[in-house]
């Protein structure tokens, strides 16, 4: 056998290519970046003090919160958690209704101009704020307590129901629908039987979903007064009670959880 | 498909009788759920409150309009913290969710157990929200920018890492199969066969975290957490709602913005 002739030079290594080929453009991005870093840890100003004594608050906050406490306030937590459930289903069952007509409003192949741009805004404006922004307007509006709440997640339901399906209806098969207007169906008649049957699956599971969101939204706008176990929570971390805080928050966990794999059970069955 | 003879001719159903008592049953079970629910609530209410709530509404607006424009100028610094709270809180999240993810994914995991701690990281942050993080951060390490930007990436860590320890299950192993029979040690496997084929992925999920983190960080100033919401509760408490609408404008603004940057940026990598 003859001898292979030994490479005379090592072989280049092999380099993974940069994502931005413009050395400029790389360099200057990766400058700009570092540039705001620096700026933008400069305007945390930490009062250190207050950190090393918060040190102490924490380890009693570590040790509030492995040994939760359900029972000094077992009331408050019983009603909030109540309070926190029937907000979610009261609200999830009105947003869905109403974001219906919103939904066949936004959506460009069946709306006229008009009524399109009015419910594309209302859909904005519900996506843009925060739940607990909304809340904070409704308990003025109504006063502290549940009803707020469900006011204020089922404002937050029409949008997001509202937007997402409004584009399934934006994307169904328009030959179904031309079908039944050919035979003579009228406006109804084309909605129900044309575009319906279509966007089914997608609503179900949508509105499932949105069950679950407004779960996790109806701990928190208790906060600001709006009902549910937010209130209680926000109490106990105020007055130092980690283990009540603790079990309020073992319990949220043990419900949220509780609600995402029936939302996805469901979802999987009927999509 | 059953079929009824109604006068001698048939007609199509889609359900049979008893599909179809079934299904009334189950609308009105959800509708006693539903209503059993509402009243409690009621229940809850003080009505009295509520049936003014008309003549409330018109006094709000009343107060919010005109807006008051000029306390725009001290908003700036606000606006400013808002999105470093938002950007720096992503930022540290994406540092504590990439091991965490390849420690939950079920390919890349060392071991079993260190896969249900990493789920358990992944389960507490993702189902507790931000607002209440920053409550627990605030009566900790006191009010101010640093609790809400580590609220906001302790929220954003159970996210990030839950989408890309899915995307890290489901790469194309062949490649890391290649990697291995050519002798590749398992920080190369990971580094020239997981890291190209999931990080668009993570890109997208980063960004839309991002998007996401805006809208939160406007509001964490709420209960402490510094940003713009630290000047809409002063706002609120001191009823200047002349100045709460020309808050209410300026998120808009931020939320719109932002969104738009994110997708746009999302196209642009993707």
């Amino acid at each position: 056998m003859s001898a292979v002739a030994a490479p005379s030079r090592t072989p280049p290594r092999w380099h993974p290519k940069p994502a931005i080929r413009n050395p400029w453009l790389r360099y200057g991005l990766l400058l700009g970046g570092l540039v705001y870093l620096v700026l933008a840890f400069a305007t945390i100003d930490v009062n250190w003090n207050r950190v090393v004594q918060g040190v102490d608050r924490a380890r009693v906050l570590f040790a509030g919160l492995f040994r939760p406490d359900f029972m000094s306030r077992y009331e408050f937590i019983q009603i909030g958690i109540l309070e926190s459930v029937a907000m979610t289903v009261v609200s999830t069952a009105l947003g869905v209704v109403l974001a219906i007509p919103f939904a066949f409003g936004a959506a460009r192949n069946i709306a006229p101009l008009p009524v399109y741009l009015v419910c594309r805004a209302i859909i904005a404006v519900s996506r843009s704020f925060q739940e607990i922004v909304v809340a904070i307007v409704f308990v003025v509006m109504v006063g502290f307590g549940p009803l707020a709440g469900v006011l204020t997640l089922a404002f937050g339901s029409i949008g997001f129901l509202g937007k997402l399906l409004a584009e399934d209806i934006e994307d169904i098969e328009p030959s179904q629908l031309e079908a039944i207007v050919a035979t003579g169906g009228s406006w109804f008649q084309a909605m129900a039987y044309g575009v319906v049957p279509q966007i089914m699956p997608r609503f179900v599971g949508l509105s499932v979903y949105r069950f679950d969101i407004n779960f996790r939204a109806s701990s928190v706008i208790g906060i600001v007064g709006a009902g549910g176990i937010g209130g209680a929570l926000n109490t106990s971390i105020a007055r130092y009670e980690y283990g009540t805080t603790s079990a309020i928050l073992l319990v949220i966990i043990a419900l949220v959880y509780a609600a995402e794999y029936a939302s996805a059970a469901i979802r999987k069955r009927v999509q | 498909m059953p079929v009824d003879v109604v006068h001698g001719v048939p007609v199509w159903r889609k359900r049979n009788r008893r599909q179809t008592l079934l299904t009334y049953l189950g609308y009105l079970i959800a509708a006693v759920t539903v209503l059993v629910a509402f009243r409690f609530i009621s229940g809850q209410t003080l009505w009295f409150f509520v049936l003014d709530a008309p003549e409330q509404v018109a006094d709000l607006i009343g107060r919010m309009f005109p807006p008051r424009w000029s306390y725009t100028q001290r908003l700036w610094g606000a606006l400013w913290d808002t999105i470093n709270i938002a950007t720096l809180g992503t930022l540290i999240a994406i540092v504590i969710s990439v091991p965490v993810a390849f420690l939950a994914a079920r390919n890349t995991t060392p071991h079993r157990v260190l896969r249900q701690v990493a789920m358990l990281i992944i389960v507490s942050s993702r189902s507790v929200n931000s607002l209440i993080w920053a409550l627990l951060l605030v009566s900790v390490i006191g009010p101010g920018l640093l609790a809400g930007v580590i609220a906001i990436a302790l929220r954003s860590v159970g996210f990030c890492s839950k989408l890309l320890f899915e995307a890290i299950e489901e790469v194309n192993p062949r490649p890391l199969e290649a990697l291995a029979s050519a002798g590749a040690s398992g920080g190369q496997i990971v580094t020239y066969g997981i890291t190209p084929q999931v990080l668009p992925a993570f890109a997208g999920i980063v960004l839309f975290r991002w998007d996401i983190n805006i809208r939160s960080s406007t509001v964490i100033g709420l209960v402490g957490g510094g940003g713009i919401g630290v000047q809409l509760n002063a706002s609120i408490n001191a009823l200047q709602w002349s100045q709460v609408s020309v808050i209410f404008a300026m998120i808009i603004f931020l939320v719109v913005v932002a969104e738009w940057v994110s997708a746009k940026v999302r196209g642009a990598i993707q």
